[in-house]
């Protein structure tokens, strides 16, 4: 649901693992489920600590993609 | 003129595939007219058969956007349709952007014209109003034909390359074209006129219609994480078990605040999850996939910021207001202000 987070203008995006879990899946053993819970809240911290000017998805590593105004 | 080749596109829900439980289903086509789309036969009459109807589950399209959007299409194309008619998709956000997507994609991609309905808050509308002809309907199925027949009008003018009027005339949402009209008055007769009816209490239509989601300014980064308070805050549903707020399980007006003070972790016997909006199940067998109290705390210990705010607030983001969703913001942001907090990790589902 990233396109709605940038429509309504929230500053600093996140993608997740999914609507039903959003920071889990239910899939992988529960030390790799973890670890990805881990991993999206890192970025988080990432994306907090970022200037931005506009609504932006952090997209993993140090790239974040500022969609076009 | 021979009878239109018409294909309906519905969510697992109108498909009639099943509940949240199925919102994880793949792209489906059936012959003929199924679920809602039988109202969508129905309002055509003889100006056009529905040849059949693709389905496919609201999650799996959200999740995977583009490349469900072609699978679709793919299934659409073989259809060769004359008209395509999504939805109509209410106050169902996930609904509402899908159909909205898949819209745009028939026209650019097949060259064939779509039309889809919505209620106006729902966020498929901003995302795609200007690219995409999006009847205004209610918030919900109650008058299922009334609407279809409206959408499936304006979409007989767009297969017909008729002429289609203004939105207000033909019940849609503005595209963001401007047209030249000869206007009968100055622009200072009618702003005077404006205001006079203004004063007399008498409704007034301003030509210069106000955005709908007013900019925020992006707050500065956080310099120093390993000395920041970090709140968690969920739209996602969490209550403890009884839910003691009342929070709804959709349009939510009222959001809780959950202390965890002392907890490394969110127990699953003692909360529920009273969110109406989506398959809650997995959430609700480890609390931790909607808030990340486990890890937070972890990061906390190892000093990678400097504290987790001991309360977790929680509302249902499902057909909520968005007027309520302002009110709500701000009331749990300057409880935030208050307790000193730096920064907020909000989860969405």
């Amino acid at each position: 649901m990233t396109p709605v987070a940038v429509m309504v203008g929230a500053n600093r995006i996140v993608p997740a693992a999914g609507i039903i879990h959003p920071l889990g899946n239910a899939d992988l053993s529960a030390e790799d489920e973890k670890a990805l819970r881990r991993r999206i809240v890192e970025r988080a911290l990432q994306a907090l600590r970022t200037e931005v000017v506009r609504p932006t998805v952090f997209t993993g590593g140090d790239s974040a993609t500022a969609p076009a105004t | 003129m021979s009878a239109l080749r018409v294909v309906s596109y519905l969510n697992q829900f109108f498909g009639q595939i099943g509940g949240e439980d199925k919102a994880g289903v793949g792209p489906q086509v059936f012959p003929g007219a199924v679920g809602a789309a039988r109202a969508v036969q129905q309002a055509l009459g003889d100006a056009g058969h529905v040849v059949a109807t693709v389905v496919a589950g609201d999650n799996y399209v959200a999740e995977r956007a583009d490349a469900a959007v072609s699978e679709i299409l793919d299934l659409i194309a073989a259809e060769k349709p004359d008209l395509i008619v999504a939805g109509p998709a209410f106050l169902a956000g996930r609904y509402g952007v899908a159909c909205g997507a898949l819209c745009a994609a028939v026209q650019d991609r097949l060259g064939v014209p779509a039309v889809t309905g919505m209620h106006q808050e729902n966020p498929g509308v901003e995302l795609y109003r200007r690219r995409v002809y999006i009847v205004w309907t209610g918030t919900d199925a109650a008058r299922m034909l009334d609407e279809v027949r409206r959408l499936v009008a304006l979409g007989l003018k767009l297969a017909r390359r008729e002429p289609v009027g203004a939105p207000a005339v033909e019940g849609y949402f503005p595209r963001g074209i401007t047209r030249n009209t000869l206007a009968g008055a100055t622009a200072a007769q009618r702003a005077t006129a404006m205001l006079l009816d203004k004063l007399a209490g008498r409704p007034v239509t301003s030509e210069v219609p106000l955005p709908d989601f007013p900019r925020i300014a992006p707050p500065p980064a956080v310099r120093d994480l390993g000395h920041a308070v970090i709140a968690l805050v969920t739209d996602g549903g969490i209550v403890p078990l009884g839910n003691p707020d009342g929070i709804e399980a959709l349009a939510a007006t009222r959001f809780g605040a959950y202390s965890i003070e002392g907890r490394g972790g969110l127990d699953p016997g003692q909360y529920d999850n009273v969110h109406r909006g989506y398959d809650t199940s997995f959430v609700k067998q480890d609390p931790h996939r909607l808030v990340p109290v486990d890890v937070t705390r972890e990061l906390e210990r190892e000093g990678a910021i400097g504290k987790l705010h001991e309360t977790v607030y929680s509302t249902t983001g499902v057909a909520t207001t968005l007027a309520h969703s302002e009110r709500m913001g701000r009331e749990i942001a300057a409880k935030l202000r208050a307790a000193r907090v730096d920064a907020v990790i909000l989860t969405s589902t």
